[in-house]
């Protein structure tokens, strides 16, 4: 866990980037995020007091956006794409598949914490279609079939263990 | 890098970007790294290649260009050998790059075939053409077809896209070598604001974010509106589903947007502009920012440039993830650093917007096109196109189709030749049902309609509309109702909850919608979509809720017979819904490779090996795995 001071130091060097621009503050929430991978409550509370906005409106702007998450998410993010182009090649398949083989629900992360499921508007992969995405790796033309092994190399990933 | 403040400084610019588009001495190779080539494995194929020529000591220039268009296609490499033509190949892979550097050193391709060659570059700035080939094309190439014989090519025209693929979007002095900054320079030394926004309003431009608002005008209203501070905007928030053209223009020739806005900021009198890009286009973003520092650090951005005396500079600013944003007013609120939520038009953002100021925002691809008109006259550019639609539109051809990938073509080229002629055709033998345009705001447009010249008017009246330009073709193994349900929740996702027409509207209809896919629907639920989406376009706040209807409506007015299927059959004809369809094994197709039983994830497939399998249909929940698996075509929907 990160302890307040720590999170106030944090805050304080990000918020100095912008120079007290107030305008900043989705910007300022998109580093915070970067450093933490989401937004601790204590970092909402020291923008409040840093910034001199009012927690409603900052918790307003990070509930707003879907790129905020208030939740601690998982050491890999699986992201489904439900664009347009995957789902008329049966995208949302994938994304029940990966339900049923993560046994959490989309926006859910395990239990682990190892993965956290997510779908994405599109990723403009189109001609891919359908993929998803895991960290920087996008995977294209996938099946469900193909979903257990993917999720494999993963774990192996996470022990270390170089696997294709 | 130093100045750049005069049209000397300009050309010696140009010179050196020519030399290294265009080297005298070495082969430059070209790569296609945008981000879906780089997900087709074209950043393997880089490494692969910057191995060999430095295990192998080769003289090559490697370059890594944005998008080349073919999407399909990728990854897709091309050698520009000094005085011969061009060669592009193909879905090359790792495992052929020591043959294919070899066979292009030696210009004997016994193995590897190119995709096709280019005897000359085009220059849609100038006119001109520079010729690859010096003397005669060699024997050895001349059977491989040049790239104006493919049809995916023959009938595009680059105006927006002109420097994706060719140029590397880092490389300032190759953007200056295609043309690039010199119609600032005209317009900055040579022409009056107002002589600008003639020339625009003549090109008859028309803004291709969506609206279709013509460009001119729009800057004509912000430029005669009253305060000394105003400001310009790129919207590079491109959120509609299977569109992605704005991110190829922004990640593989970004200063094509900035010189664009100089120059509208210049007609306007806007000191400050931003460029709002999608928070999910990384690429874009890291593209857009070395490019402002590049233009900075020249002397495009900052003060006096060109010694005109007029001072303009650009920020950068991610959204955070809501389509909404892409509206004008939304977008606004957001840079302003609040939740996006869009206010009631009745004072327009030209004359209230970011910080109350007057305001022009146009989006990206309507950006790009604006040094092409400054450089050509707007009399030139209203000549390609329509009447009511001048220039070319970018579309992302995707879905059911073969060559997947961005197309631009002048305004009235057909659907038809889009998609049978650019895209080839549909894949696997199926038949064309729809194409899908402007994404959850805009339509379906049916098979009937399939020679309706696209254009803002036509795609209008067909009740579908341009948007940004996505196309999703769709076969017949596409429900029509799955569809509007799938633009429908995807909007009911994406409304920003401010007005209460939108909010509740488009949660109902996914109700409603949804309701008719698992089976449930009843009689009356037609009319009753029909009236709410009546009552959503009277009266929602912003284009997003009042348009929201369009997909339902659109898929109504074409394929109500599938609507009624559902309603009062029960019956999902393109065999997609999940509660109204079977899946069966044809007995005489099963071989008993058992593939099917071991992907059920709920064990409803029986059977042992080499025996006819069978599907229990108390325990299949529909997911498709065993049909997707199966090699025999042996497992059907009924």
């Amino acid at each position: 866990m990160n302890s307040e001071n720590e999170v106030q130091a944090k805050v304080k060097e990000i918020v100095d980037r912008y120079a007290g621009d107030k305008s900043a503050l989705i910007a300022i929430l998109q580093d915070v995020q970067d450093e933490y991978r989401y937004l601790p409550k204590e970092a909402l509370v020291s923008i409040q007091q840093q910034m001199n906005i009012p927690l409603s409106r900052v918790y307003e702007v990070a509930t707003f956006y879907d790129a905020f998450s208030l939740k601690p998410r998982g050491r890999f993010v699986v992201e489904v794409c439900t664009g347009t182009a995957c789902h008329v090649q049966g995208g949302i398949n994938l994304l029940e598949t990966l339900e049923r083989d993560l046994h959490i629900k989309c926006g859910e992360t395990t239990e682990d914490g190892d993965f956290s499921l997510e779908r994405v508007g599109c990723l403009g992969c189109c001609s891919l279609a359908p993929v998803i995405r895991v960290e920087e790796d996008v995977h294209p033309y996938l099946t469900q079939d193909e979903i257990p092994r993917i999720l494999r190399t993963y774990m192996a990933k996470k022990h270390g263990r170089k696997r294709e | 890098m130093s100045k750049i403040n005069t049209l000397e400084a300009l050309n010696k610019a140009a010179k050196k970007g020519q030399e290294a588009l265009f080297p005298a001495k070495k082969i430059r190779i070209n790569i296609g790294m945008a981000t879906n080539s780089i997900a087709a494995g074209s950043k393997k194929v880089y490494q692969a290649i910057a191995d060999e020529i430095n295990t192998k000591h080769l003289k090559f220039a490697l370059t890594k260009t944005g998008s080349m268009g073919l999407d399909s296609m990728e990854p897709l490499v091309e050698f520009i050998v000094p005085n011969k033509p061009k060669l592009s190949f193909a879905k090359v892979t790792v495992d052929k790059v020591p043959a294919l550097l070899d066979q292009v050193i030696n210009l004997n391709l016994d193995t590897e075939t190119p995709f096709y060659r280019a005897d000359e570059q085009e220059n849609i700035l100038t006119g001109e053409k520079t010729a690859y080939v010096k003397g005669k094309v060699p024997r050895a190439l001349s059977s491989i077809p040049m790239m104006e014989e493919i049809p995916y090519y023959a009938k595009q025209v680059k105006i927006a896209t002109r420097n994706c693929g060719v140029i590397d979007p880092e490389n300032l002095e190759e953007y200056i070598g295609r043309g690039g900054y010199f119609a600032l320079y005209k317009a900055l030394t040579e022409m009056s604001p107002d002589q600008i926004i003639e020339d625009v309003i003549a090109s008859g431009l028309r803004g291709r974010g969506g609206g279709g608002f013509p460009t001119g005008w729009k800057w004509r209203s912000c430029r005669d509106a009253k305060g000394s501070i105003k400001y310009v905007i790129c919207n590079g928030d491109e959120g509609d589903p299977g569109a992605y053209m704005d991110r190829s223009v922004m990640e593989g020739d970004p200063h094509s947007v900035i010189e664009g806005m100089i120059i509208g900021a210049y007609a306007i009198g806007a000191r400050q502009g931003y460029i709002y890009v999608r928070n999910e286009y990384p690429l874009a973003v890291a593209n857009l920012t070395k490019a402002v520092a590049q233009a900075k650090s020249a002397g495009f951005l900052g003060k006096n440039i060109f010694g005109s005396g007029f001072a303009f500079d650009i920020k950068i600013s991610k959204g955070a993830g809501a389509f909404v944003c892409g509206e004008s007013t939304a977008l606004i609120a957001s840079l302003e650093g609040k939740a996006g939520e869009p206010r009631a038009k009745y004072t327009h953002t030209v004359e209230h917007g970011l910080w109350d100021r007057p305001t022009n925002l146009n989006n990206v691809e309507t950006w790009s096109n604006v040094p092409v008109i400054i450089a050509r006259g707007g009399k030139w550019f209203s000549g390609i196109g329509t009447k009511t639609s001048s220039g070319t539109k970018v579309f992302s051809l995707v879905g059911k189709v073969n060559n997947i990938g961005l197309a631009e073509v002048p305004m009235g080229t057909t659907i038809k030749e889009i998609v049978n002629e650019i895209g080839g055709g549909i894949p696997q033998g199926k038949t064309f049902k729809a194409v899908q345009t402007g994404g959850p705001s805009g339509g379906c447009i049916p098979e009937s309609l399939i020679d309706l010249p696209v254009g803002f008017d036509e795609l209008d009246k067909a009740g579908s509309m341009m948007g940004s330009g996505g196309m999703i073709v769709m076969d017949n193994t596409t429900c029509m109702v799955d569809i509007a349900k799938y633009f429908v929740s995807f909007l009911a996702q994406e409304s920003c909850g401010k007005c209460t027409p939108c909010r509740d509207g488009v949660r109902r209809m996914r109700d409603i919608l949804e309701d008719i896919c698992a089976g449930q629907g009843q009689e009356g639920d037609i009319e009753l979509l029909k009236d709410m989406a009546d009552a959503m376009m009277d009266g929602s706040l912003c284009a997003l809720g009042g348009s929201a209807p369009n997909p339902v409506l659109s898929t109504l007015r074409y394929f109500q017979d599938e609507y009624e299927a559902h309603i009062r059959d029960k019956r999902c004809p393109a065999g997609v819904c999940k509660a109204l369809i079977k899946f069966r094994v044809v007995a005489d197709k099963c071989t008993g490779c058992t593939k099917c039983r071991k992907v059920c994830p709920t064990h409803a497939v029986k059977g042992n090996r080499k025996e006819v399998h069978e599907i229990d249909q108390t325990l299949c929940i529909q997911c498709r795995a065993c049909y997707e698996v199966c090699a025999f075509n042996a497992i059907i929907i009924e």
